[in-house]
């Protein structure tokens, strides 16, 4: 019994981690019909900024939770600033074309990131700073640390964050329109760039946040550590119903507890394959994920 | 996804093995051919400069640099010609170690290789050796395959078979430990080969193994595999991969309340290993050389070895940096037996090594291997800083 709760904490951790990166994924595709593969990348440069900060600041020899927050700020600031440049000059060019275009461009840009990142920071792996004393509660056998937690509750309060922005807010009401018909929110007064430029903003914001949480549980960190959690956040949003916020933050939990379940039996090194044959199944099953809506194509 | 690009490093190992094998039906009377007797010798060097396993590859070049300047500074070889090191990073990959050491041997006309480190890459590696003809020795990679290659393919440091045995000794006679857990990197010979002769030894002395539980070298997240683990209540596990992961490692079976000794093998050796802080306490590793061995020869030895390593890099050598500056000796003295640098009488020469280097006697046996003893060393994180102190010795078979 303890072992199965303690698994579920874990699967619920790593789900945590997922749905993080996952709510980005979602969230551009919402708005834009993109799917950023940069995504992943820019959540490296997440952990990397923050990283950089950190060290500046000397939080490991002396961690504090207000450290933390500063360098959370400073690398969702600079994740920020480097999504909007990303969008200026690779995407904003070929957003009238196809979107087979686009895809291809944020393919592109994820690998200019991935091998750009080894000659900037170097391909040897950097362990993050301690920003916060690690601890571990213990409730009647099962262990869960405070950085654990930390990612589930930033996680979800997150997902209600962009909810509410979404829905509630004019920005949000401004970006749902333009996801409908951008010719026809320009008409009305929409400045679609800024809100596709603000979109990608918050988008890598998240992302950096996503880094710098889990750099905090899992401190290692190289450039290339967006790749396989980026392909796998990206199941989740797809798993979810890619375009939908609360079904990012499912299909990341979904995800984290399959690989954690996968992981406690013999055949732990599946756990990989599991995650890519559940995004072959439910594109076969159910292409619009848990809770996506099926659209009809308008020809 | 890791399937997929697994097979294609297969493929494209496949094609540089079908390459380098037309290559070397074509070249290999230049490669052999040209033996200048006069100017510098050219000399190979391949390891991870950069990539995940970094650390390994910078020690291995700094210990060998610095040997190398020191022969050179003391007369050289063959009656006062130069060695001139010529250095490749393989970027810590498999297909890279291959095309880097054909590169040497065919362009640079190396007449030895050095290194590498990880086995697997040694294992890629060793084959163009072979077929060209010129030596390779590798100072650090531990697994059994390798020298079975051919018999240019020589070691400079302990085998797997031994270091395994070492661990499951210390294990089960020091630690007292009856079943054990291993943790394996199915993705690296050095893990797997490790793993095979921890977990032969270990039943051989009377204790219980845990079924092997494995994972693959790009997973970061570990506490599912240790949660099954703790339920088994081993009383010691091995970790027998990379340092990088055995950070990852450590770190998450404590925050799940795994207290027990964790073990690692020489693989465990390099600095990012500090990123698992305070969960390093209690973990314990075999090793190749320590800077406070009480062996009064070694002692001696060590000593000026890590003053000159000290005054040069700014930094107390760790074990791939004192075993490939072993290495560079080993080929000097070849070299000054051979008399030549033909591939053939320096492959003799070497077989016939037998010199006292700063890891232990270096005295190259039938097997192309050395017998040298293994040391244990635990692992101390104090005050921000990781440390490997001295536990014990032990000898070889």
């Amino acid at each position: 019994m303890d072992t199965f709760l303690q698994q579920l904490i874990n699967g619920l951790s790593l789900g945590a981690i997922y749905a993080l990166i996952a709510l980005g994924y979602t969230m551009v595709y919402g708005v834009l019909r993109l799917i950023n593969f940069a995504h992943g990348d820019v959540y490296m440069l997440g952990a990397f900024a923050g990283f950089f900060i950190a060290n500046a600041m000397h939080l490991d020899a002396n961690p504090s939770i207000l450290g933390a927050i500063v360098v959370t700020m400073g690398s969702m600031a600079t994740c920020a600033a480097i999504g909007v440049l990303i969008e200026r000059f690779a995407y904003r060019p070929v957003r009238h074309n196809s979107r087979l275009t686009s895809l291809i461009t944020a393919i592109g840009v994820s690998l200019l990131l991935e091998y750009g990142g080894q000659v900037v920071f170097g391909a040897a792996p950097r362990f993050f700073p301690q920003m916060i004393r690690s601890e571990t509660y213990s409730v009647g056998g099962v262990q869960i640390t405070n950085q654990s937690l930390l990612i589930i509750v930033v996680s979800v309060v997150m997902m209600f964050g962009l909810e509410f922005i979404v829905h509630r807010t004019k920005i949000g009401t401004a970006m749902r329109a333009t996801s409908h018909n951008l010719a026809v929110a320009k008409l009305m007064g929409i400045n679609t760039d800024f809100i596709i430029a603000f979109t990608f903003a918050l988008g890598s914001a998240l992302a950096a946040t996503a880094g710098v949480m889990v750099a905090l549980s899992i401190p290692k960190i190289d450039p290339l550590m967006g790749l396989m959690t980026g392909l796998k956040a990206f199941v989740a949003a797809v798993l979810g119903g890619i375009g939908n916020i609360p079904g990012a933050m499912i299909g990341g939990m979904l995800i984290g507890l399959m690989e954690t379940w996968i992981g406690a039996t013999s055949y732990s090194t599946y756990r990989d394959a599991v995650a890519f044959g559940v995004l072959i199944l439910i594109l076969i099953v159910r292409p619009a994920g848990i809770l996506g809506t099926a659209s009809v194509e308008k020809v | 996804m890791k399937a997929i690009i697994g097979r294609f490093g297969l493929l494209a190992l496949a094609c540089v093995v079908a390459l380098s094998a037309t290559a070397g039906c074509e070249r290999k009377p230049a490669a052999g051919g040209a033996n200048p007797t006069t100017g510098d010798i050219p000399v190979g060097f391949y390891g991870s400069l950069t990539g995940e396993s970094a650390s390994f590859g910078i020690s291995a070049r700094e210990g060998t640099e610095l040997a190398v300047d020191e022969v050179n500074a003391a007369g050289g070889v063959l009656g006062g010609r130069k060695l001139k090191l010529i250095v490749e990073d393989d970027q810590s990959k498999t297909d890279e170690a291959s095309s880097a050491v054909t590169k040497m041997i065919t362009q640079d006309k190396v007449v030895t290789v050095l290194g590498e480190v990880s086995s697997s890459r040694s294992l890629a590696a060793a084959p163009v050796c072979q077929r060209f003809s010129v030596p390779m020795i590798t100072p650090a990679s531990t697994n059994d395959k390798i020298t079975k290659v051919g018999d240019y393919i020589f070691r400079t440091c302990y085998t797997d078979s031994q270091q395994g045995r070492v661990l499951a000794e210390f294990a089960y006679n020091d630690l007292k430990a009856r079943r054990a857990a291993i943790l394996k990197d199915v993705g690296k010979d050095y893990s797997v080969g490790l793993t095979a002769s921890i977990e032969e030894n270990f039943k051989r002395l009377g204790g219980e193994v845990l079924p092997v539980v494995s994972y693959g070298s790009t997973d970061q997240d570990f506490r599912a595999i240790l949660t099954q683990i703790r339920e088994q209540k081993p009383d010691a596990i091995f970790a027998t991969g990379y340092y990088p992961e055995a950070a990852i490692i450590v770190r998450q079976a404590r925050e799940l309340g795994i207290t027990v000794p964790i073990l690692g093998g020489d693989g465990w050796v390099g600095d990012s290993l500090q990123g698992g802080r305070e969960a390093l306490n209690n973990c314990f590793l075999s090793n190749h050389f320590a800077t406070d061995d009480p062996d009064p020869t070694l002692k001696a030895l060590g000593q000026k070895f890590v003053a000159a390593y000290k005054a040069r890099f700014g930094k107390e050598p760790d074990a791939m940096a004192a075993l490939s500056y072993d290495s560079v000796y080993v080929l000097a003295d070849a070299l000054n037996r051979a008399g030549s640098t033909d591939g053939t009488k320096l492959r003799d020469a070497i077989a016939a090594t037998s010199i006292q280097g700063v890891t232990g006697k270096l005295a190259i046996n039938e097997t192309r291997n050395v017998d040298k003893p293994t040391v244990i060393q635990e692992v101390v994180y104090k005050d921000g800083a990781m440390k490997f102190v001295y536990k014990t010795t032990i000898k070889p078979n």
